[in-house]
């Protein structure tokens, strides 16, 4: 009988090596796996167990994580949340991360790769795992001024510095403090965050980048006229702008806002259209250049592509394949033509940085917790939308626009502006959004805004982006000049 | 048939001192460890507790040196070792819940030890045992079946393993594991020619005659009744799977093995489908991560158990700095995933080799030990250990579906860890004389 028993210890083996290679697979190879699992709370105690890095503003910490006496260890304190709540995000024990506090998790928590040798370094010296420092592009005067503009109007602004990309300002509203989702009383934190969600106003969706993207309106006309310009058009040529277009097909007509005359002869100049904003003009260029080449403008800029600041960016759209009225509604922005703020802001930028867009971002620095860099976001070229005379020819369209146009309101003493105004129809019943895109100074530009107040903000159906989100633009622009002139931007 | 390897072995009984001395700091560090990480550090609690394991060694030592001198010498260090690290978790768990498992376990573990350094002193040959063969059977039997008996049984967690008897709870299966091994071991060491006879041929492999089903059927059907009344495939695989390993260690002939699984697989299957509670532990075994399986609790426990091993990683979060606590039963059914939690993977490791050296030193015993009863004893006391360790551990890994046994000697509970004790008193025994120079056998 010992054979079968040496053959059964062979077996005994088998199994033990078996149960030691499902433990490997769990404890070792396909650890990482379990450990990412949302359901997965160890993950979240232990994370709060960590010393999590800090975000940054001009040199101060917006965003830290302060000691306390409970089961967490720390407590992730906002400071001025509320302005800076639409890039951080919120870190909460029940509901998890969002925004920046998501994306970049690994640098603050200390666990990514480029982490490693900072890791090693704590793990020598016994001490605990320490997560890195993000060093934001926004400045914070900034941020204050298009919060403090925008009010309690629902709308959102984002600015650019147009020859890097960098995020100058990022500011939705209605917003949400932090500070209420990232108590450790989960009771306080679910009720808190119920209130938020059941608000109609969604003060939990970021509006510069993936709220519901907005109808451009006539700020879709800076497309139109970009892609005029690289067909052979020039700021002088003339359009056909009737006091009323026929949209072909229909017996529909489009008009000008207030149904007023463009020009007496029904013919104006590229540059003037622009200038008063000219509806028709610019529906009946779009007919006459085809969707095509007014679609491969926009996409020029950046339409129907999704990128990563590194907050992921709702992709802007565009009509899937209109016939003549639904192109000539288009070319105004209205149709299906639909944009984040933020790909407003890129258009605005674009022009500004003769032609080439930069992409945008919103990490300046990360340091590792001994302060030594990490890593620094080089200013990357997004898209070459225009060549650079047409991108100076537009611009001087667009400083008419603010010297004589729609855009007075954007106008500051000394400095040439270059803007855009919109005010887009939203349906019978609702007000218009009001926006308006520029960047200054005209010629050496430092900053690029777009600014949406939705349904006409605070006055309602009378409003124009040129009486509403021009001067809040202005407001924007004009404490960045101020930076600049500080040295600050 | 008593095929003798002649064993020229030293006793050990100082080798045996030394691992002792070696398990007993690693039992000690192991609750230091525990109380420190919980801030419950106190000297005098811990020097007492120290001295308990130390007495409970040395009476063991000291017994088995009068009584059975040669007995295997790496036994009892390997036993002491594995009860008391689960202790330490069990204590640790009872920090983080509040509880007092760890006392009652030490008492259990006492009270083991006790039973062991009984049955040692009473039972001076263990053929003597091959008297009761068909007493064992029935016993084995009866315990076996005992949860089922209406006001006697309860059902815990879907599956009716346990008896509750003035509010004290036991599974008596961990008792009547050890009488079916006596059983099967007098049976067959009687039947094993009979059974060993050849049969048809097919698929190139003998198989035993029909007529000589009876045993098997009768044996199987035991455990299709186990598995289908009592809701429990560990408990009906454990059973099942000690036969068929005693009857090859019998017979040699791997015809009956495969006979044996493919009627265990047919009815494990019909199990598998038809009875929900059965059913509902496939899918959470098969299917455990999905989010439909996972919501409606089938799995969370298992899954619960898979996160906790994963934090721990290579070299855990050390004794006391995991959460353990975060799994339903982490100091029973889950006692594998809570060390795995803490003393990593490599802690896993260790814990299945000491389990490992355990059988295969039973696996030493049945064929140094002369008589054809001792052999089929120790190989199938060695082998039921191995399959409960199987079928827990597998459980928890995800290798096989989660069943309601639990860890040997680790886990929380009087009857599992008592019944194990005598299970190592008869490993003892029998080794003694295994491993006695030839002249001295009797």
């Amino acid at each position: 009988m010992n054979e079968p028993v040496r053959r059964l210890s062979v077996i005994v083996l088998l199994l033990v090596l078996t149960l030691m290679a499902a433990g490997s697979w769990i404890q070792v190879l396909n650890a990482n796996d379990l450990n990412q699992d949302p359901r997965n709370v160890r993950t979240l105690y232990r994370e709060y167990g960590n010393f999590r890095g800090p975000f940054v503003v001009d040199g101060e910490s917006v965003v830290w994580s302060e000691p306390v006496n409970d089961p967490y260890n720390y407590q992730r304190t906002y400071a001025n949340g509320s302005l800076y709540a639409a890039a951080t995000g919120f870190y909460s024990i029940v509901y998890g991360r969002t925004a920046l506090e998501q994306t970049e998790n690994e640098l603050l928590n200390g666990s990514a790769d480029s982490l490693f040798w900072t890791r090693l370094g704590n793990l020598f010296a016994g001490e605990q795992q320490q997560g890195a420092s993000i060093e934001l592009t926004l400045r914070s005067s900034l941020q204050q001024v298009a919060a403090e503009q925008l009010g309690d109007q629902r709308g959102a602004v984002v600015a650019l510095d147009p020859q890097t990309g960098e995020v100058l300002a990022m500011v939705t509203s209605p917003t949400y403090d932090p500070t209420s989702l990232a108590s450790h009383d989960t009771a306080e934190v679910n009720e808190n965050y119920q209130e938020l969600l059941a608000r109609d106003d969604s003060p939990l969706v970021n509006r510069a980048i993936a709220g519901d993207t907005y109808p451009p309106g006539s700020t879709f006309k800076l497309i139109d006229a970009a892609a005029a310009l690289e067909a052979g058009y020039k700021p002088d040529t003339e359009l056909y702008a009737p006091q009323e277009l026929d949209l072909p097909g229909t017996t529909r007509t489009i008009g000008n806002y207030g149904g007023a005359t463009c020009a007496d002869n029904d013919t104006m100049t590229l540059s003037d259209a622009l200038r008063i904003s000219c509806n028709t003009a610019f529906a009946d260029l779009g007919m006459d250049l085809q969707w095509s080449v007014v679609e491969r403008k926009a996409k020029d800029f950046g339409w129907t592509d999704s990128i990563d600041i590194p907050l992921s960016v709702t992709a802007s759209r565009l009509p899937d394949d209109p016939n003549e009225a639904q192109t000539a509604m288009s070319a105004i922005g209205q149709f299906d033509v639909r944009a984040t703020p933020l790909q407003m802001a890129m258009v605005a930028a674009g022009i500004a940085n003769d032609g080439v867009v930069m992409k945008p971002y919103l990490v300046d620095t990360v340091r590792a917790s001994d302060l030594t860099v990490v890593d620094v976001t080089e200013p990357e070229v997004y898209k070459e939308a225009m060549d650079r005379a047409d991108a100076n020819a537009l611009t001087d369209m667009m400083v008419g626009v603010v010297d004589s146009g729609t855009g007075t309101a954007a106008q500051i003493g000394g400095v040439a502006v270059a803007g855009k105004t919109g005010t887009a129809e939203t349906g019978q019943d609702t007000p218009p959004h009001a926006w308006f895109v520029s960047f200054a100074p005209a010629d050496d530009p430092k900053i690029a805004v777009a600014v949406i107040v939705e349904n006409g903000g605070d006055i309602g159906n009378e409003a124009t982006g040129g009486a509403v989100a021009a001067p809040i633009a202005r407001a924007v622009m004009q404490e960045g000049l101020r930076l600049d002139a500080e040295g600050d931007l | 048939m008593a095929t003798v390897a002649d064993l020229n072995v030293r006793a050990g009984r100082r080798s045996e001192l030394a691992l002792l001395g070696l398990a007993w700091m690693v039992i000690v560090l192991a609750r230091a460890l525990v109380d420190y990480n919980a801030a419950f550090l106190e000297l005098v609690p811990l020097a007492i507790y120290g001295a308990v394991w130390a007495a409970m060694m040395i009476a063991a030592h000291v017994v088995l040196d009068k009584v059975a001198p040669s007995a295997d010498p790496v036994l009892l260090p390997a036993v002491f070792a594995l009860n008391g690290v689960g202790i330490a978790e069990i204590r640790r768990i009872d920090h983080a819940e509040g509880t007092a498992f760890a006392d009652a376990q030490m008492i259990w573990a006492a009270l083991g030890v006790t039973a062991m350094i009984a049955v040692v002193l009473l039972l001076r040959d263990h053929r003597k045992l091959r008297r009761f063969t068909y007493t064992a059977g029935v016993v084995g039997l009866v315990l076996y079946l005992l949860p089922l008996v209406p006001g006697l049984g309860i059902t815990v967690n879907g599956a009716r393993i346990w008896i509750s008897v003035f509010g004290y709870t036991a599974q008596p299966g961990e008792f009547a594991k050890i009488a079916l091994v006596v059983f099967f071991a007098g049976y067959l060491v009687t039947n094993r020619d009979t059974l060993a006879l050849a049969g048809p041929k097919f698929l190139g492999m003998r198989f035993p005659r029909p007529r000589d089903m009876g045993p098997l059927l009768l044996v199987w059907a035991a455990a299709m009744l186990i598995m289908v009344y009592e809701r429990d495939l560990g408990a009906s695989l454990l059973f099942f799977g000690i036969f068929l390993g005693m009857l090859y260690v019998a017979t040699q002939r791997l015809s009956w093995v495969l006979t044996g699984m493919g009627l265990f697989f047919i009815g494990g299957s019909f199990a598998a489908l038809t009875i929900p509670h059965v059913r509902a532990r496939f899918d959470a075994w098969l299917h455990a991560l999905d989010p439909e399986v996972y919501s409606s609790g089938t799995s969370e426990q298992l899954v619960r158990g898979l996160f906790g091993m994963a934090s721990g990683g290579l070299f855990g979060t050390g004794l006391g700095e995991g959460r353990p606590d975060l799994v339903p039963y982490a100091e029973s059914d889950f006692i594998i995933a809570s060390l795995g939690e803490e003393l990593g993977l490599t802690g896993l490791m260790a814990i299945l080799t000491l389990y490992l050296i355990i059988v295969q030193r039973a696996f030493r015993t049945s064929i140094g030990v002369r008589d054809g009863f001792g052999k089929l004893l120790s190989s199938g006391l060695g082998f039921a250990i191995a399959i409960q360790v199987f079928i827990v551990v597998g459980g928890v890994t995800r290798v096989i579906p989660l069943t309601g046994l639990t860890a040997p000697f680790l886990a929380y509970g009087g009857s599992s860890l008592l019944a194990n004790w005598i299970v190592i008193a008869l490993l003892l025994r029998v080794s003694d004389m295994a491993r006695r120079p030839s002249e001295e056998v009797a």
